[in-house]
């Protein structure tokens, strides 16, 4: 298992490799679907200091406020296909180094991973109440009226947050080797 | 009726988002126990494992996508189902507010979430007269994630050479399964709805997953027809979460109705390993819960 830092340095980000178990501490920002839209067509300035060498998170939280403080209640990721069409503008734009989703990108994050320094994160997806137990605080939150829950953006501070990478700097993805294999074996079952 | 039912919808829906029913627990440690130790399979199930635990003890839902409600209502002649309705939504509301649900009603022009989880059709009820002289309620509660990887076909169909009969319907499965890989937040349980039109279909299939895991089809032949598949679909090695392994499904359930003669529909619904779902019966203004 490797500890990472966040912001983490781009030399740091090419060590990984797909596989690798990882533990990430430091600001990490949710963003989802309304979030990846403005970030690509308004391109805000409130995000720079958080999002470079940073580490954004599809993810639309369970919280609760007590008094002016918001907690995780549950918050796994969510399914980060749908931000295909903005991740690899992000990952350039504002120059991130990690993105943790789940289920996987496309080609067009892989590329952008591998010429930008920056690596594809999976969290177990369902595990809403053990990963909130990584969030140790909520520091603001952004259009919380605007885009609802789900959707605004969370910077929050982690602590040892689990995850895989699944693709890497190097052009390397998980995803693409279980697919290819998964494909061997369905056209051998349809066929029989 | 009203205060004490939607109090008792409450602690249902409560129920529902925090407590994975125990069958779909024993399935997942099953899973774990057949992955080598240390491996990104073994150790995801280890996260979802501590993950279920976690969310039973302190109350709190096992997922922050608590899903879109579907309520099957049985209930007998006489009730009076636009009080019931309105209890489940002031449950549905209150649940929202006590942070056991995420709200997850949108509106598709504006984009503005309703904030309560209650809007149009949602949740969605369905109401079932019958003779029994009790309600019979059951709560499904079902992941967006896993929503958008469900899929129908209409056969025959072409591309995938498949007929009308059991044998084209595996190729349906065989092709929805390997498709979502792991995005439906394998591994999966898989409902399958034969005949019917195109939104009953969908309606049966995921029907399917008040099943218990390891439950039999009525149909003998039907029987042999999950069983093989659900063996045949583990050897897809997709696994958890897509990573790779031995389980990719944790359960395939088909359920039949009649079709016109000119369509022939194959649903397949997937649901995420978080299988939350609940089942009470309300007699004499008691809430029983089946067990766990």
């Amino acid at each position: 298992m490797i500890r990472l830092e966040i912001p983490i340095p781009e030399a740091k980000i090419r060590e990984l490799k797909v596989g690798d178990l990882v533990h990430l501490s430091g600001i990490v920002v949710t963003a989802r679907d309304a979030g990846h839209k403005l970030m690509v067509e308004e391109r805000p300035r409130f995000l720079d200091d958080l999002l470079r060498e940073g580490v954004i998170y599809h993810c639309g939280p369970v919280v609760k406020k007590e008094g002016d403080r918001w907690t995780f209640v549950a918050a796994g990721p969510t399914t980060s296909i749908r931000e295909e069409p903005y991740q690899a503008r992000v990952i350039e734009s504002y120059a991130v180094r990690g993105v943790i989703g789940k289920g996987g990108m496309g080609e067009a994050t892989k590329e952008a991973c591998r010429r930008f320094g920056a690596v594809y994160f999976h969290a177990v997806g369902g595990c809403g109440t053990s990963i909130a137990q990584s969030v140790k605080e909520v520091i603001a939150v952004h259009k919380l009226e605007e885009f609802g829950t789900p959707e605004a953006f969370w910077v929050t501070r982690v602590e040892d947050f689990p995850v895989i990478v699944t693709i890497d700097s190097h052009g390397n993805s998980l995803h693409d080797q279980v697919r290819a294999e998964s494909k061997k074996v369905y056209e051998a079952l349809v066929k029989g | 009726m009203s205060e004490r039912l939607a109090e008792q919808l409450f602690e249902f829906i409560r129920s529902a988002s925090t407590d994975l029913p125990s069958d779909v627990e024993r399935a997942l440690r099953e899973a774990q126990a057949k992955e080598a130790p240390g491996g990104p399979a073994a150790s995801t199930f280890a996260a979802i494992l501590d993950n279920v635990g976690m969310a039973r003890r302190n109350v709190t839902p096992i997922c922050q996508d608590t899903g879109s409600m579907i309520f099957h209502v049985h209930h007998p002649v006489g009730l009076d189902t636009l009080a019931f309705h309105k209890a489940i939504e002031t449950a549905a509301e209150r649940a929202t507010k006590s942070v056991l649900l995420r709200p997850n009603a949108v509106n598709p022009l504006t984009g503005k979430n309703s904030g309560t989880n209650v809007g149009l059709n949602a949740p969605f009820v369905t109401f079932h007269a019958w003779e029994k002289d009790e309600v019979r309620v059951k709560l499904m509660l079902k992941g967006g994630g896993s929503e958008n990887v469900g899929t129908q076909y209409k056969l025959p169909d072409t591309a995938l050479g498949a007929g009308r009969d059991l044998k084209g319907v595996r190729k349906c499965v065989l092709d929805a399964v390997y498709k979502a890989q792991g995005m439906g937040c394998a591994p999966g349980v898989i409902g399958v709805g034969l005949g019917g039109d195109r939104s009953t279909s969908y309606l049966l299939s995921k029907e399917q997953f008040f099943r218990r895991l390891g439950s039999a089809n009525e149909d003998p032949e039907l029987d042999a027809f999950e069983k093989q598949l659900h063996a045949d679909l583990n050897t897809l090695g997709i696994g958890p979460m897509g990573f790779g392994g031995r389980t990719t499904v944790l359960g395939v359930f088909v359920g039949w109705q009649h079709r016109h003669p000119a369509t022939y529909y194959v649903a397949v619904s997937y649901m995420c390993w978080a299988c939350r779902r609940k089942e009470m019966t309300l007699k004499n203004g008691e809430a029983i819960h089946d067990p766990a």
